[in-house]
Parts: C-alpha cells; structure tokens; sequence
C-alpha cells in the first residue's frame, strides 16, 4: 500500500510531500501492519502440510506476504492454518492449541479434509471438518490446495483483518475475555462438553 | 559403496515348507480354498511352526501380520507373510479362529519382534488377543474407543450400506448430507445408556504404565526419572506423531511412539469402495510419494486379475515411480537436515528439485501431489507432448549436477557427521528382527531391494545396484537415500533411452473391474521400504479385505530399540532419519 492508498483524511497534501506523508485513520495504519505480519502456526497435520511447506520454499513464497514467520508455538502465532485431515484423537490437541493463541487470531481450514471430513468423512475417527469445533474465518477447498489457493485464502485473510475495526471488535472491548472452548474429552467415541445433556439422554433427544 | 545384491534363489515355497508337514501333521495344511495359497496352521503350533520358519527354512523376515474377518465363515483369521532377506519367493501362513468377542492367538513377537506394532494394530482394529506381547495396547485408536472398528460387524456413525455405489446418492442424484442423520450432527455415536459425566476413564494411562515398567532404579541411587512428551504438535515429528520417552537425565531409558492422531481409517473406507475407487486413496498414503503407493495397489489388483500392462505403461510406471522416489527422498534428506538444525536452507535446495518433478507429475497426471495416475492394466493417460524431453532433460542435465551439490554441501558437513556417524545404529542383525525395510534396512548392510529380491513390472531389465551402507546410523542412513537418487537417475535414464510406442492400457478403461475371488499380496519397493497391498476379492465389486503393509509404520517398531541408551537430543534425528510420513504410519 502506498501512502497515496493510505490517506484517507480528505485533506489536501500538498503535491512535494505527498510521497511522503499521509493523513489516515488509526484502524487503517493499525490493520494494514496487522494483515502484513500474520504470523502462521508451525502446525501440519497431513498432505496439505506438504503443500503449505513449498508455500512457504523459494517458488511460491509467502514471505511476499508479510506471513513467512512460521511460529511453532501457538502463543506466539496469530493463524491456525488446519492443514489436514482432523481426526477424533487429534481434537482435543487442536481445541487446546486454539484456546492457547492470543486474541486476535484466526482460523483457515485448508483443503476438503479440514473444511468438511474430504474424502475420509465417513471414517470413525473423522471429524466432519474443524469448524465443528473451532471457528474458522477462511475455508479452501481443494485435496490438497495448491500452493496457489493457498496464497488466495491468506489473502482472504488479510482481506478480512483489514476490515476489521478496533471500535468493533470483540477482543479490544472492555471486559472481554477470551472465550475458551471447551475441550473435547476421548471416551468411547468424542464427547463434545457442549453437548453433555444431548448426549446424557441419547436417542431420547 | 555399493555391492551387487545377490542373485535370488528361485526356489518353490511349496516344496520348501513340506519339509515341515511330517512334524506338523494334521495340524499344518496347505489352504485349498480357490484364490489362495500358503499354509493354514493350528494356533497351539503356530509359535513352534513359526521358529522353525525362521531358524531351519531361513525365512527370517516377517514382512506382514494383519488379520481378516471372515464373518459369513464365522472365521477371524490371521495373516503372516515371511520373506528371506537372501532374496526369493516368500511363505504366507494363517492362523483360524472362531469368531467371537474374546479371541486369543499366541504372538509372534519373541520370534520375530517386527510383529510388535501388527499385533497391536490387529488388537486395536480386530479384537485380536495376541497372548505373550509385550505391550498389547490399542495403538491407532485411544484407550476406551467403544468396539474393534475393522469387523465387519461394526459400523461407523455414518455407516450407509456395505458397498459402495451408495443407493443413496445414486441414480437420484440428491447428496444428503451425512450430519442431517446423527442426531449429534457428527460423526458420533455411543453406546446404549452411556453416560458421559461418569467418564472418568484416563486413556493415557496405558501409556504412561508401559513406559513406567522401566522405571526401576538398577544402581539405587534414588533418582527420579521423568517422562517426557515430544507431539504430536511438534516441528520435528514430521507430523502429528508423538513420543513419549522415560528420561534418566538426559539419557533415555524407554521410548514409545504414539499413533494415531492421523487415522483417516483408510482399510475400512477402502472395503466399502470399489476396487478402482481406491487409487485415489492409495495417494494420500504416503502423501509424498504418490506414484509408488498407486504401484503397489495396481500391481495387486492386476495379480488378481492376471492382466500384464502393455510395455509402454510399464515404462512409463517405472519412470514415475523412479521420480518419486527421487522426490521423495530429496523432502526426506531435506527434513533430516532440518532436525539436525541446518534449518530450512537444506530443504530449500531440495524443494527447488522436488517441484521440477512436480511439474512433471502435474503434466503427466493433473496434480501436483496427488497424482491418481496408474490404472489396473495401464496407466490413466499418455504422456504429454513434449514431457519426454523435459524428463529427458531434467535427468541427463540438471538432477545429477543438482544432487552432487547437494551431496558435495552436506555429507562432509562436520555437524552432519558429528550427529550422524555412530548414533542410533541399527545393527544388521536388528534391523532385520524388527522387519525394518527401504534404507533403513540397506543402511544397515543388508542389501535387501524388492526390486532385485523379487522383481515386478521391468526392473529385471534395468541396470541398476543396490544402494548399502554398512554402519546401520544416522549418516548412512542419509548417504544410502543419496546413493538411491543417483541409481533411480540411473534407471530414469534408461527407461527413457527404450520406452517404447504403443497403447497405455491392457484393455478399454472401465469404470467397474471384474476381479476373480482370491487373495493376493503385491509388493514394491517404495522409497520408504516395502509396500505391500493384501487384498482379498469375493468376486464382488468391493475388495473384502483391503490391508497396506505400511512401511513407515512397521520401521517404527525399531525406533524404540534405536534411540534407548541415547540422549533426548537425537530422538529427533533418529526419527528424521527413519524418514517417516504419518499418513501412511497412521493410515
């Protein structure tokens, strides 16, 4: 973004230092260093992992993103890519590395598996897609995504982060705490804590 | 280094294991049922059986255990497949039982400890009691999963029909999502009356006892050990794997890999698909080496069938099999050197190869990654205009050049050779024991290749040695997969040379296959190690029992044995080096 994009003011720069000023909004100079700094979960859970690694080598990139800083630690990173296939032994880890990110933070379920179960959907240890549990901001279809898509959802990403506004949104209010999900428990199959009475009365329900 | 295998011993396994018959009388019988072959074995002889296989017949490789569910037979059954690492034909031998809720066998693991992680997985999936293991835990599921979920007899929360076309979407044509039919709009379900606020049940504390046996302190000085878990979210378990190691110190006294978190329940999605239905699947085994895991499901099938591909298609096969191997192993030297800490600039030089390949393969198939390319009896389409002469090019010009350079930077690297030479060896001995396979096995001086052992397709026409290394550690392990790139440029370069013109297909492509009643195991030598395909046919159009001899998973059984004794810190090299991809652990 040059500063002709960023001046939103109205008021008139005079044309010498027009490259180098800019009159804007707080939330406009606060989103676009946000969306240019995303930094990614060091997070892969199946094939589409694979793809999202020579995202990030030499030919496709990300650091043209602002997004190569991979973190392997989820308190340090802003995006769960979900890159895979999310399994029912796998849920309770990812539930906790969720609740374990910071706010502001982001979810991209990347490829069929993560958007919805894919292929394995009727598997007895899939889930049908990560947003059962976690609330995901971009899906991108694909088995797995190219390298391509990929860059496309995290553009959608940066879309939405600079949409957002600090007036808004739910984590600069005052008062507002983070919203744990509950983590899901292995018994004889996934017990969703949420859905303790729906489960306690069975086919009753 | 590289020696020339030996030449394989043709010898009948019919003629070899009659020498046994007279012992075992009435209770070792050859199994007579059209479509198969080998030998069925009471379970009360079956360890005795079983070490005299290995100790007088010398078939000291026990390649595969899994187990099938006969249900209309009223039959479990259990299936081993032994090999000699001299070469040659292997023996398969059964184990029948009633099928009942409780079933016990004695296990194998005191004869050959490969079998370790089969019996747990037969255990997990079947309900299969393997008397006399060591650690008979559920290994893909958790602790406490309700049911064996690979009888035939269970069905999953989903569970529509038996086979595949489903009626449901078919000929109306309106999907309907699964969800709209559990009443937790999930994959779930539970048993009657369950109650989950008495959950109270801890599904790691199997694990955490197993670990503890070892916990005894030899010398008495009182000092506590801790355990220690690495994963699954970890940058170096090369996926959703994860270790869980009793430390004394920094000195490792117990190792145990769990499973599972990426069990996508390939074999029970794969029985309810028609046979052509999973190729695709095949792909997302070993998600790096797609080509090699559609070889291997072919080969079976066409076994089967007893249909040979035309020569073009088997040109083409090895050529595409060759580059995945080469691509594989490239992703596989470049994580290595990740866990060894040269982070990510190893791994970019070798990603810059890999995506030549890739184009290659999204040329030639439609996709990068998954490539869904071979058929039963040929391959899905011809080579592209003008692919050949970008193989062509790519293979005489650029790769040899490429991968001396990548050589010539690592292998005499000081830090390479200070965390590799001498650490996590696997002795020769071992490394067949715990039916170790692919560099793996060859690093450790056993110059045992499918492709020389026992060859399919056209590898008997190519010129090619076996690529070993004689210490059995980490940097042999790396110098062994470099070894096989240059000998699979080899024979890229001469299948490029003779490949032939002619159609691509034995017979018109169909989209539902005939395969005749029968059983058949079809094996390749994967980048990885052995991959083998059993596969057992009704006559129907969905394959009764769809198993993959998987070969990351089964050389984690020697990834304990090879890192106790060692410090935490190699854990991760050791792994790196095994070359492990989850989806095909986990399956």
């Amino acid at each position: 973004m040059d500063s002709n994009e960023l001046n939103v003011s109205g008021f008139a720069i005079p044309p010498d230092i027009q490259q180098q000023v800019a009159i804007t909004s707080i939330d406009k100079i606060y989103n676009w260093g946000r969306s240019a700094s995303v930094w990614p979960m060091m997070f892969g859970l199946a094939c589409c992992a694979i793809e999202m690694i020579c995202a990030a080598a030499s030919r496709y990139d990300i650091a043209r993103f602002g997004m190569e800083v991979m973190r392997p630690s989820p308190r340090q990173s802003d995006l769960m890519i979900v890159s895979g296939t999310v399994t029912k032994k796998m849920m309770p880890i990812i539930v906790r590395l969720y609740n374990q990110m910071p706010e502001p933070k982001y979810v991209l379920a990347m490829g069929a598996c993560a958007s919805g179960g894919g292929p394995f959907k009727e598997g007895y240890n899939v889930v049908s897609g990560v947003d059962k549990f976690v609330p995901v901001d971009v899906y991108i279809p694909g088995c797995p995504p190219t390298p391509q898509a990929l860059l496309n959802g995290l553009m959608k990403i940066q879309e939405k982060i600079r949409g957002e506004s600090i007036k808004n949104s739910r984590w600069y209010q005052k008062g507002a705490d983070m919203v744990e999900i509950p983590i899901p428990l292995l018994g004889p199959d996934l017990i969703d804590p949420r859905n303790m009475t729906i489960i306690k009365n069975g086919e009753k329900a | 280094m590289t020696t020339p295998s030996p030449v394989p011993t043709v010898r009948s396994s019919q003629g070899d294991i009659s020498v046994l018959t007279d012992r075992f009388t009435g209770s070792l019988n050859p199994d007579k049922r059209s479509g198969y072959s080998g030998w069925i074995i009471e379970k009360t002889h079956l360890p005795a059986f079983a070490s005299a296989l290995r100790n007088e017949l010398g078939y000291d490789y026990l390649s595969s255990v899994t187990a099938v569910d006969y249900l209309p037979e009223g039959l479990l059954e259990v299936v081993y497949h032994a090999y000699k690492t001299i070469g040659g034909p292997g023996v398969v031998f059964k184990v029948q039982v009633p099928r009942t809720e409780e079933v016990e066998i004695p296990s194998l693991v005191s004869i050959y400890p490969g079998a370790e992680l089969q019996e747990r997985e037969a255990w997990d999936l079947f309900g299969i009691k393997f008397t006399g293991h060591p650690d008979l835990r559920r290994i893909l599921m958790w602790e406490g999963f309700a049911g064996h979920p690979m009888r035939k007899d269970w069905h999953e929360p989903y569970y529509e029909e038996d086979a595949k076309p489903l009626k449901s979407r078919w000929p109306e044509g309106h999907p309907v999502m699964a969800e709209s039919k559990n009443i937790y709009g999930n994959n779930i379900a539970y048993p009657d009356g369950f109650n989950p606020e008495n959950q109270t049940f801890d599904p790691e504390k199997a694990l955490y006892d197993a670990l503890r046996q070892y916990s005894k302190d030899e010398i008495g000085l009182g000092t506590d050990r801790i355990i220690v878990n690495m994963g699954p979210q970890h940058p170096s378990t090369h996926g959703v794997f994860r270790i869980a190691v009793l430390l004394d110190g920094e000195k490792i006294i117990n190792l145990k890999p769990v499973m599972g978190y990426l069990h996508r329940n390939h074999e029970k999605i794969g029985e309810r698909n028609t046979f052509i239905m999973n190729m695709p699947y095949t792909d997302r085994l070993d998600y790096l080496s797609s080509m090699s895991n559609n070889f291997g499901y072919a080969l079976a099938v066409e076994k089967l069938m007893n249909i040979k591909p035309p020569e073009r298609a088997e040109y083409i096969r090895v050529i595409m099999a060759e580059m995945t191997r080469i691509s594989n192993h490239l992703m596989a030297i470049g994580a290595l050197l990740n866990d060894l800490g040269a982070y990510f600039t190893p791994m970019l030089y070798a990603l810059e190869e890999r995506e030549l390949i890739l184009d290659i393969f999204e040329a030639v198939a439609g996709s990068r990654m998954m490539c869904n390319y071979f058929r039963f009896g040929g391959v899905a389409r011809d080579l592209p205009e003008g692919t050949l002469q970008k193989i062509k090019d790519l293979f005489f010009e650029r790769l040899p050049r490429k991968i001396d350079e990548i050589d010539h930077f690592l292998s005499e690297n000081e830090i390479i050779r200070a965390r590799g030479i001498g650490q996590g060896v696997l002795t020769a001995e071992n490394a067949i024991r715990y039916s170790a396979a692919g560099p793996l096995l060859r690093a450790s001086g056993i110059p045992y290749d499918i492709r020389r052992a026992e060859p399919y397709s056209i590898y008997n026409r190519f010129e090619f040695d076996v690529a070993i290394r004689q210490n059995g550690d980490i940097y042999d392990r790396l110098m062994v997969r470099f070894e096989e790139i240059r000998q699979s440029i080899r024979i890229v370069q001469q299948a490029i040379k003779h490949i032939p013109d002619g159609p691509i297909m034995a017979m018109k492509p169909m989209y539902q296959v005939r395969v005749p009643p029968g059983e058949s195991y079809g094996r390749v030598e994967g980048p990885k190690g052995e991959l083998g395909f059993y596969i057992i046919s009704n006559g129907k159009p969905n394959p009764w029992r769809y198993h993959v001899r998987a070969p990351s998973f089964i050389n984690l059984t020697a990834f304990g044995p090879m890192c106790v004794g060692q410090k935490v810190a190699d854990v991760v090299a050791v792994l790196g080096s095994i070359d492990i991809v989850l989806g095909e652990v986990d399956r």
